[in-house]
C-alpha cells in the first residue's frame, strides 16, 4: 500500500498511456469504454502462458493444479472486493452482456410469466433493455421503463408509482454510461424489496470508481466486467444472493457445469460451477485478480478524489466554450462529461479530436432511448479515470477549441 | 469531361499540396460545406444509409446516358468524402462507375474514414453507388 497518490508513479504503472498518436501525446479520455491495464495484470497474463497454463479444475498434474488455483484465487479477491457472502455465489461470465443475458435466460425464463414487469430505466445501456424484451417476448411479461429527468436523475416518485405487484425484476444501472448519473441504488432496491421484487444492478460502469458491498446493499444480482476494471477483456462476473442462483436452472450445457451424465439424465454441479460450462478464460480470469491487487494497493479514497477533481476540472473548463452544453448535470456523478456543441455532429468532432491524439467516444453510446429522451443523434463523451491529469484536461480542451474552428 | 481516373488524380494532386493534416481536413470540411444541397425530396427512408453514428443519404438518377448522384450527411466531414466521391463518380456511364477502381481515397490518406465501417455509413454508399450503376446497367 502506497501512502499518498503519486500520479507519476501510477502513470508508469500503465505502459500504455506513454506513447504519441498521429504525432501528439496520447491523451486517453474513453474509460467508460475501457479501462487501461496496470503492468501487473499484463506481466500476469504472459507469467500464465509462459508456466502455468493447463486446463483447470479436471487434470491431476502440478499445471493443471497451479492454474485452478490462480483462477480460483480471484473468485477469492471478487469476494473480498464485493464482500459476496460466498464464493459460490461469484459466477465468472465473459462480460456484462453475457451475465444480463444468463439471468434474463435462466432467472427470468422460470419465473416471469403474462402479465409481469420488468422494471428499465431510461438510462440504461442497450445491453440492459433488449435481454429483458427478448425474455419479457417470450414470456408474456412487459417491459416498463423509469423515466428520467432533463438533468439525467431518475424521477423517484414515478418510479414508486411504477412499483405494482406485477413488477418481479428491477433491472437498473448503478451509473448511466453515457452521461454518468449515479443512480440511488440503496434506497431503489429497499422499494423493490418492499413489494417482493428482484434488482438486478448493471455495475459496468460504477466498480471501477467506487467500492460495493453486496451485503450492505442487499442486492440480488449484480453483474460487471473485468476490462472496465483495469482487468482483461473477455472476463465478466455475476454475483448472485445464493437462494436465487441455487433455484435458477442452468444456462448452457456442457462439461464443468454437470455433476454426473448418462442418457437416461443428467444431474448439474453445485455452484458456482453449474453456469460456468466449458472451459472457460482462465489466464484472462487469473490476471484479472492482479487487477484487483493493484486497485487495493492504491491509498483509500484516492481514486474517487482525483476522478472528482478531474471531473470538476473539466466541467468548469468545458463549461467556459461558447455554444457547448454539457448533457447529463445530476448532482451525483462519476467522472464522465457528456456534451454537444451547437451545429456541430459528434463524429466530426471525435474524428477531428483524434488528430490531436485525443481519444473520447461520440455517438450514441448504445444507449439510443436515452439520445430520444434529450432528442439528441448522439453526444460527445470524455470520461476519465485516476491515471488521467488535470494536463491531459488542458491538452484536450485546447484541441476542442481548434476543432470547432475548424468546423464552423 | 475528365474520365473517372484524370478526377482522382486531380484529388490526388490537390491533397498533396497540404503540408500537414490539419490543411487537409480543412479542404475537406470546406468540400463538404460546398456540398451541393440534396432536395429534401430525396430524403427518403429508402435513400438513407444508417451508420451507427450519422446517416448519409444517396439518390442517383439516369441523364441522357450518364448516372448522376445526389448524396447528404449529417456529418460535415463525411459530407466532404461525399462531395469527393460525387466528383468523381457523377456524371459517368454506369459502365464506367461499375468498373471504377476507387484509389484515391488511399492516396489522398482518407481510408480511415471508409475503415470505420460501423460509424459513418461511407462504406455502404460506395457500395450503393456500384449498386445503382449495375442496376442502371441491366435495364439499359
Amino acid at each position: 500500500m502506497v501512502d499518498k497518490f503519486d500520479i507519476e508513479q501510477i502513470r508508469k504503472d500503465f505502459p500504455i498511456l506513454d506513447q504519441q498518436v498521429n504525432g501528439a501525446p496520447l491523451v486517453y479520455f474513453d474509460n467508460a469504454a475501457t479501462t487501461q491495464k496496470p503492468q501487473m495484470v499484463i506481466d500476469a497474463l504472459n507469467h500464465y502462458y509462459t508456466h502455468d497454463n493447463a486446463n483447470i479444475h479436471r487434470g491431476l498434474h502440478t499445471l493443471a493444479e497451479r492454474a485452478t488455483t490462480g483462477y480460483e484465487l480471484t473468485r477469492k479477491k471478487l469476494k473480498d472486493f464485493l464482500n459476496s457472502e460466498s464464493t459460490d455465489q461469484i459466477i465468472f461470465t465473459s462480460g456484462t452482456t453475457a451475465g444480463i443475458n444468463l439471468v434474463a435466460q435462466t432467472y427470468g425464463r422460470a419465473n416471469f410469466s403474462k402479465g409481469d414487469v420488468i422494471l428499465v430505466s431510461n438510462l440504461e445501456h442497450h445491453s440492459n433493455i433488449v435481454p429483458w424484451q427478448m425474455i419479457a417476448e417470450e414470456t408474456g411479461a412487459k417491459v416498463q421503463v423509469i423515466p428520467v429527468d432533463d438533468t439525467g436523475v431518475l424521477d423517484l416518485s414515478a418510479y414508486k408509482a411504477l412499483l405494482t405487484p406485477h413488477v418481479k425484476l428491477v433491472a437498473v444501472n448503478h451509473v448511466s454510461n453515457s452521461i454518468g448519473t449515479i443512480n440511488p441504488i440503496e434506497l431503489m432496491i429497499d422499494l423493490a424489496h418492499e413489494i417482493g421484487a428482484k434488482v438486478l444492478i448493471d455495475g459496468a460502469q460504477s466498480v471501477a470508481h467506487f467500492e460495493i458491498d453486496v451485503q450492505a446493499l442487499d442486492i440480488d444480482f449484480l453483474v460487471f466486467s473485468a476490462h472496465k476494471l483495469f482487468g482483461p477483456t473477455g472476463v465478466g462476473v455475476l454475483y448472485g444472493k445464493r437462494e436465487l442462483l441455487e433455484a435458477m436452472p442452468p444456462y448452457q450445457g456442457g462439461g464443468e457445469m454437470i455433476k454426473e451424465v448418462s442418457f437416461s439424465g443428467t444431474t448439474y454441479n453445485e455452484l458456482p460451477y453449474k453456469f460456468e460450462a466449458g472451459t472457460p478464460n482462465i489466464a484472462d480470469v487469473y490476471a484479472f485478480g492482479f487487477a484487483l491487487d493493484y486497485l487495493k494497493s492504491l491509498p483509500k479514497n484516492a481514486v474517487w478524489e482525483q476522478e472528482k477533481a478531474l471531473l470538476d476540472y473539466a466541467t468548469e473548463q468545458l463549461s467556459q466554450i461558447d455554444g457547448l452544453r454539457i448533457v447529463g448535470q445530476a448532482p451525483e456523478k462519476i467522472a464522465v462529461v457528456s456534451f454537444v456543441i451547437d451545429g456541430v455532429h459528434p463524429q466530426d468532432i471525435g474524428v477531428l479530436l483524434d488528430k490531436f491524439g485525443v481519444a473520447i467516444r461520440t455517438g450514441h453510446h448504445c444507449a439510443q432511448p436515452l439520445m430520444a429522451r434529450y432528442e439528441l443523434v448522439g453526444t460527445c463523451r470524455a470520461s476519465f479515470a485516476f491515471y488521467n491529469t488535470k494536463s491531459e484536461i488542458d491538452l484536450f480542451v485546447k484541441a476542442l477549441k481548434r476543432t470547432i474552428m475548424m468546423l464552423s | 469531361m475528365a474520365t473517372i481516373n484524370e478526377t482522382q488524380d486531380e484529388l490526388i494532386e490537390e491533397f498533396g499540396l497540404f503540408e500537414d493534416w490539419a490543411d487537409k481536413y480543412e479542404y475537406l470540411i470546406d468540400l463538404g460545406k460546398k456540398l451541393s444541397p440534396m432536395n429534401d425530396a430525396f430524403k427518403t427512408e429508402e435513400n438513407v444509409i444508417k451508420g451507427c453514428q450519422s446517416k448519409v443519404w444517396l439518390h442517383a438518377e439516369k441523364q441522357g446516358d450518364q448516372v448522376v448522384f445526389f448524396a447528404d450527411s449529417e456529418a460535415i466531414i463525411v459530407k466532404g468524402m461525399i462531395s469527393m466521391l460525387i466528383r468523381v463518380l457523377s456524371n459517368h456511364t454506369a459502365a464506367e462507375i461499375m468498373q471504377a477502381d476507387l484509389y484515391f481515397i488511399d492516396q489522398i490518406g482518407m481510408s480511415q474514414h471508409l475503415a470505420q465501417t460501423r460509424s459513418n455509413g461511407l462504406v455502404a454508399m460506395v457500395k450503393q453507388m456500384k449498386n445503382y450503376a449495375i442496376a442502371f446497367h441491366a435495364i439499359a
